[in-house]
C-alpha cells in the first residue's frame, strides 16, 4: 500500500486535520513508513479467526434507567472557548 | 525522604510528623529539582488544605488506610477543580470538572494529591519528548530521557518528588519508565481498575496504574482504586483482593521466559546477563523456569499500532475547538473551527496516530487493517493464554535497553515504537504485569524486569514480585 497525496488529504478531511506543503510531504512519509512496518500483520494466517473485540469480561452491563444529573449548566460551560450564559458559541453557520 | 507509606504511616502515628510537614518538604523537593520538568503544577494549596485535616483525623482516630499518602497523578487524570491537559496544547487551561473514580478512591482513603506530571502528549510516546510543554529529564542521568509515556511519574517518584504517582499504560507507559527510572510500574488487569476519568487515548487498551519505591506500596494503592465503577461499564464486578496482605506467599512457582526476548540482537548484553542471572536465582529458590518460544513477538508491535491508532482517532475526534479546550483564531466557520482548532492543537505524533488510526478505519482499508489487527490479537491472546495454563508467570526485560539520550530517537517514529516490544503484549491480551527494578547497568541506569500473569492474577503477582525484590 503507497499512501499519495491523494489519500493524505481524503484521510486529512476524515479527521478534520490540514497538512500543507512541507508538512505534507512529511506525513506522507511517516505514513508510509508506519503502513510499512504494521504491514507485517498480513503474514499471519487469520483465515477463520474471529476478530477480537470486547477485552472486558462484563456481560450485559445493565443499570436502572434513571438519570444522574452531576454537571451543571454552568459547569459544562466552564471550559468553553466562547459562550454566553447559556450556550457554546461558534462562528457563524450560515454566511451572508 | 520516605521511601515507603509504611516508613511515613509510622511516623505520622508515633508522631515524629504531621502530614502538613511532610508536603511542605515535598513542595520545596519539587522545586530543588525544577530542572526536570516533571511537574507541570504544584497544588501547593489544595494539598496543604487536605493535608491539616488529614491530621486532624489522625489525631482523633478517623484517618483511612493512605493517611497521608503523597501522590501526584499523571496529567490525563482528572481531580476536580484542577487543571488537566494530557500535556497538549489543545487541553491548554482546561480545568477537571469532576474527579476521576481513582482520584475519588484514593481521596476517600486520606491520600494527599500533590500536584500533576508531564507527559507525552495524550500518552502517546515513549521518551516524554511528545509533550507539548517541553521533555522531561531522567533524574538519574539528566541528559536521558525518563522514558514515556509516563515520563513525569517515573522522573517524580525516583527522584522522592512524591511518594506515588499514577500513570497510565496503553502500551508500556507505566512499565518501561519505571524501567528507565529504577521504580516500580504496575499495570492491572484491564478492567480491574476504572478509567472513568482518564483521559482517553486507546479504550480497549488504557489501565491506571501506580509507579512506586516499592511492590507493597502498588499492591496497597491498587487495593484502593480497584474494583468496579459504575461509571466504566467495562469494569470488572470481580472481588478486590486484599492485595497489600498476600496470602500466597512462599509458593513455588513455573515461570517461563521467551527465549527470543533474551536472544535478540537488540537486547543490551548486561541486560540480558542480568535477566539470565535471575533466571539463575529463581531456579535456585526452588521455582521452575522454562524457555519457550513465541513466535509472535514481531507481530505484537505493529498489532497494536494499528488497533491503538484506530481507537485513539475515534477517541480524540472530541476535541474539536467546540465545547471545551483550544480554538483556533483563525475559526470563521464550522469546518476552519475543526481543522484549524486541531492542526494547531496537536503535536505531530498525536496528527500523526490519528491519521493513521483515520486510515486503518476507512472505507476500502477497514477490513485489511483494523479486523485484521483485530483477528492478530485474538491469536495472540489465545497463545498467551495458552502459556498461562502452563506457567504461572512469563519473565522478560522491561525494555531491551536502558534509558536513551535525549533527542536520540525522535526522528524515527518506528525505533521509538520498538521501545514496546516487550510491555504491549500485556495490553494486547490485557493481564496484569509489572516492572521491577533489577539494578544498575555498568552506564549507572537502573534497568527493569517484567513479569506478566493471567488476567485477574494481580494477588500472585504482587505477592511474588514482593518475594522477589527482598
Amino acid at each position: 500500500m503507497q499512501i499519495t497525496d491523494e489519500t493524505v488529504d481524503k484521510i486529512a478531511e476524515l479527521a478534520k486535520l490540514k497538512f500543507e506543503g512541507e508538512k505534507k510531504q512529511e506525513i506522507k512519509k511517516d505514513l508510509n513508513k508506519v503502513l510499512d512496518f504494521v504491514e507485517k500483520i498480513n503474514e499471519l494466517d487469520t483465515e477463520g479467526i474471529e476478530p477480537l473485540i470486547h477485552i472486558s469480561d462484563e456481560i450485559n452491563v445493565l443499570r436502572a434507567d434513571v438519570s444522574e444529573n452531576n454537571t451543571t449548566q454552568q459547569e459544562a460551560l466552564k471550559n468553553a472557548p466562547k459562550k454566553d450564559n447559556y450556550y457554546f458559541k461558534i462562528p457563524k453557520v450560515i454566511q451572508d | 525522604m520516605f521511601k515507603s507509606y509504611s516508613e511515613l504511616n509510622k511516623a505520622l502515628s508515633q508522631k515524629e510528623t504531621t502530614c502538613v510537614e511532610v508536603v511542605n518538604a515535598y513542595i520545596q523537593e519539587i522545586d530543588k529539582r525544577k530542572s526536570l520538568n516533571a511537574f507541570l503544577e504544584v497544588f501547593a494549596e489544595s494539598a496543604l488544605k487536605t493535608a491539616e485535616s488529614v491530621d486532624a483525623k489522625i489525631a482523633n482516630g478517623t484517618a483511612g488506610k493512605l493517611a497521608g499518602f503523597v501522590i501526584s497523578l499523571k496529567d490525563n487524570i482528572c481531580f476536580k477543580g484542577h487543571k488537566v491537559s494530557a500535556s497538549s496544547k489543545i487541553l491548554e487551561g482546561f480545568e477537571s470538572i469532576y474527579n476521576a473514580t481513582v482520584v475519588e478512591r484514593l481521596l476517600a482513603e486520606d491520600a494527599i494529591i500533590i500536584g500533576r506530571l508531564n507527559c507525552d502528549e495524550f500518552a502517546m510516546g515513549s521518551s516524554n519528548e511528545n509533550s507539548s510543554l517541553g521533555y522531561v529529564r531522567n533524574p538519574i542521568q539528566e541528559d536521558k530521557v525518563p522514558g514515556g509515556s509516563s515520563g513525569g511519574s517515573a522522573a517524580a517518584v525516583a527522584a522522592g518528588l512524591c511518594l506515588a504517582a499514577l500513570g497510565s499504560d496503553t502500551g508500556g507507559s507505566i512499565r518501561q519508565p519505571a524501567s528507565f527510572c529504577g521504580t516500580v510500574g504496575l499495570k492491572p488487569t484491564y478492567g480491574r481498575v476504572s478509567r472513568y476519568g482518564l483521559l482517553a487515548y486507546a479504550s480497549s487498551f488504557d489501565q491506571i496504574g501506580p509507579l512506586t519505591n516499592n511492590v507493597e506500596d502498588a499492591a496497597l494503592l491498587l487495593e484502593v482504586m480497584a474494583g468496579k465503577d459504575h461509571m466504566d461499564s467495562t469494569s470488572s464486578s470481580r472481588e478486590v483482593a486484599n492485595y497489600s496482605k498476600p496470602e500466597e506467599s512462599g509458593k513455588k512457582r513455573k515461570i517461563a521466559y521467551i527465549k527470543e526476548t533474551i536472544d535478540s540482537d537488540g537486547v543490551d548484553p548486561e541486560v540480558r546477563a542480568s535477566v539470565l542471572k535471575s533466571i539463575e536465582q529463581l531456579r535456585a529458590d526452588g521455582h521452575e523456569v522454562e524457555a519457550i518460544s513465541f513466535p509472535y513477538l514481531d507481530y505484537m508491535v505493529p498489532t497494536y499500532y494499528v488497533l491503538t491508532t484506530a481507537e485513539a482517532s475515534s477517541n480524540l475526534s472530541r476535541y474539536d475547538g467546540v465545547h471545551f479546550g483550544y480554538r483556533s483564531e483563525s475559526a470563521k466557520d464550522v469546518e476552519s473551527t475543526y481543522v484549524a482548532s486541531r492542526s494547531e492543537g496537536f503535536g505531530p505524533e498525536v496528527q500523526r496516530r490519528i491519521m493513521l488510526g483515520t486510515f486503518v478505519l476507512s472505507a476500502g482499508y477497514y477490513d485489511a487493517y483494523y479486523t485484521k489487527g483485530q483477528k492478530v490479537r485474538r491469536i495472540i491472546t489465545e497463545k498467551t493464554e495458552e502459556i498461562f495454563s502452563r506457567y504461572d508467570f512469563i519473565l522478560t526485560p522491561t525494555t531491551p535497553a536502558t534509558a536513551f539520550g535525549l533527542g536520540e530517537n525522535i526522528d524515527d517514529p518506528i525505533t521509538m515504537y520498538l521501545q514496546d516490544i516487550f510491555t504491549v503484549q500485556a495490553n494486547l491480551y490485557g493481564g496484569p504485569a509489572i516492572s521491577l527494578p533489577m539494578g544498575n547497568h555498568s552506564n549507572g541506569l537502573p534497568f527493569g524486569i517484567q513479569l506478566m500473569a493471567s488476567k485477574f492474577e494481580e494477588s500472585k503477582l504482587l505477592s511474588f514480585s514482593k518475594e522477589l525484590m527482598s
